[in-house]
């Protein structure tokens, strides 16, 4: 991440003036970056705040499901690597939330929004992780997805996200590949590692495939993303491209992805699939998953128990600069 | 002595030494079994601050202290390995409390943020003088484990003297936390500069702790007097950790660490 200071956005110039709204519009169409100093209009910084503290707070709340199995973890490897990759996370949110900064907006108000559950984070870790298989899963099916979504993101026109991204991007490779070796592992094991990877699976796969979004036609904010060169693919574009990595992947694991649907169709040169249910997409949405209070509760109690520490924090970095003015 | 000197690396890892020919002697896997485990009770404590930390940053920070004692741990417990036959992962998950050798100060479970802290300063700082003293090992293999390590431990002691200062200063109440969190691991200092009955034998080879008291404490009382936090005067605990006598919290600890590996004997992962 660059360090950038926060531009904060000037009330009068929210509108543009002419020169302003040209030099933006002519950016975009040069497939050029936006950069937090340059004029943008409003609805485009709302949407990146929007999407950027979505994103960020999607990486810490991320880190729960995962963190449930490192006291757990059946190897000294594969400890070492799951905390690595949850530690991992953690650096992802402060990118992230780094990149929103330079928008206007400072962390403490990002936290409330989550917290208060004015801001979103992917439904996808409202799911729990009830067993080791599932850092498999996580790693193939939910970073696999999570790449496929942020690879065009690398070229977000806002310069600091698409900066972000790309550091993001090399560490998601590696947290793939490493669900995908814990997988092939257990695929290798006793009938029992084979049960319970194929089990983890069953459950994983179809809530990774939503997490592209809603089908196109029912995401009213793609459209206006993609004009802004903030999204690059389609949702039902990014799904596609997702399934038709998965299926051969699933071959070299052995495992097979529950949905009796996927079939090869020589004439769209793509695998076709069934249809997902929506209905369950916008329970979790709506906060009714299993895990949406636990997670956030569990944020909350970190953020809070932790008061006194950056309190204590910012006394003494304030008693000192006192102390340096002084002498 | 009847070890061989085939690693030689820079970049010693757990894996280089398993791929090595490299096999320790009884004694010297004795001893590197108590180094390991001291260093993997430790990583698997810190572990559980990741997602939990006071900001994110600390889980950064803590998750990477962690990730390195890890790394030791593993350096560590595969060398002691290699004279039984054993992997890393045999001696870490399927010995039981009684035969874990770790001395109780990393046994200590994390309590509160300045808890952590302190314990972690009275660690890095043994740490440091340990692993120093123990690079210059006749055994190459633990001199290379060591040389690694030293410079990783050097930055631990910064980390938590960083934040000792920064709780002793700050406010009144953080200042009674991070005293308390002193009160509470001070029992556990004594233990780590006791005679290690593995290290008897090994002259040369292994490190007497008792030599590196004085680089502990012309360090870390003047580190805590400048946080502006007291000395504690409290009486040292009994120990006993390396002949297998440990605080309550490691049962718990090994039963939650230890639960999938031994539902699965003889797996792989």
């Amino acid at each position: 991440m660059t360090a950038v200071q926060p531009a904060l956005p000037e009330e009068k110039s929210a509108e543009g003036s002419v020169d302003q709204r040209r030099e933006f519009d002519r950016l975009i169409d040069a497939d050029m970056r936006i950069e937090p100093r340059d004029w943008m209009p409003d609805a485009y910084r709302k949407t990146l705040i929007r999407q950027i503290s979505q994103h960020a707070h999607s990486e810490i709340i991320g880190m729960q499901p995962e963190g449930n199995w490192i006291t757990r973890a059946p190897s000294l490897k594969r400890k070492a690597i799951l905390m690595a990759k949850v530690q991992d996370e953690a650096g992802h949110g402060l990118y992230l939330y780094s990149a929103a900064q330079t928008l206007g907006i400072d962390r403490e108000t990002m936290f409330e929004q989550l917290v208060t559950g004015a801001a979103k984070y992917s439904s996808i870790f409202n799911y729990t992780t009830p067993t080791w298989a599932d850092m498999g899963s996580i790693g193939w099916l939910v970073d696999g997805a999570a790449i496929c979504n942020q690879v065009p993101l690398c070229r977000a026109s806002y310069g600091p996200y698409g900066r972000a991204m790309t550091r993001i991007c090399k560490e998601e490779s590696f947290h793939q590949r490493q669900g995908f070796e814990i997988l092939l592992e257990l695929m290798r094991g006793t009938d029992a590692q084979k049960a319970m990877a194929q089990e983890s699976v069953n459950r994983w796969y179809a809530p990774a495939l939503m997490m592209f979004g809603p089908p196109d036609e029912d995401s009213p904010n793609s459209q206006r993303s993609m004009a802004w060169k903030i999204k690059r693919f389609s949702n039902d574009d990014l799904r596609q491209r997702f399934v038709d990595m998965l299926v051969p992947q699933a071959e070299v694991l052995g495992i097979t992805l529950p949905d009796p649907d996927i079939k090869w169709n020589e004439e769209r040169g793509h695998y076709d699939f069934g249809p997902l249910d929506w209905d369950e997409f916008y329970e979790v949405l709506a906060g009714r998953g299993q895990a949406n209070a636990v997670r956030v509760a569990r944020r909350k109690k970190a953020h809070e128990d932790g008061a006194w520490v950056r309190e204590a924090a910012r006394a003494c970095a304030d008693a000192q600069a006192a102390e340096r003015m002084a002498s | 002595m009847n070890h061989s000197n085939h690693v030689v690396s820079t970049a010693i890892t757990a894996e280089s030494i398993a791929d090595s020919s490299v096999v320790a002697s009884e004694a010297v896997a004795q001893y590197a079994l108590g180094l390991g485990d001291d260093a993997l009770v430790l990583a698997h404590q810190l572990g559980e601050w990741i997602a939990n930390a006071p900001e994110l940053e600390e889980d950064v920070a803590l998750g990477n202290i962690g990730l390195d004692l890890l790394g030791h741990a593993r350096s560590l417990l595969t060398y002691a390995g290699t004279a039984w036959d054993k992997s890393e992962d045999d001696l870490a998950y399927f010995r039981g409390e009684a035969e874990y050798r770790s001395r109780q100060l990393f046994e200590q479970p994390n309590g509160d943020f300045a808890t952590t802290i302190a314990r972690q300063l009275i660690a890095s700082v043994y740490f440091v003088a340990l692993y120093r003293a123990l690079s210059l090992s006749a055994d190459t293999t633990l001199a290379a484990i060591a040389a690694k390590a030293v410079k990783e431990v050097d930055y631990h002691v910064d980390h938590s003297a960083q934040w000792l200062e920064r709780l002793g200063l700050g406010t009144d109440y953080s200042h009674e936390r991070m005293q308390q969190g002193l009160d509470a691991m001070w029992p556990f200092v004594d233990e780590l500069f006791r005679a290690d009955p593995f290290a008897a034998d090994l002259e040369g080879v292994a490190v007497d702790p008792e030599p590196l008291r004085a680089a502990f404490d012309a360090k870390v009382p003047r580190l805590i007097v400048d946080a502006g936090l007291t000395v504690p005067t409290v009486s040292p605990a009994q120990g006993g950790g390396r002949l297998g006598r440990h605080s309550e919290s490691l049962g718990p600890m090994l039963a939650e660490m230890q639960v999938l590996a031994r539902a699965h004997p003889g797996a792989n992962w």
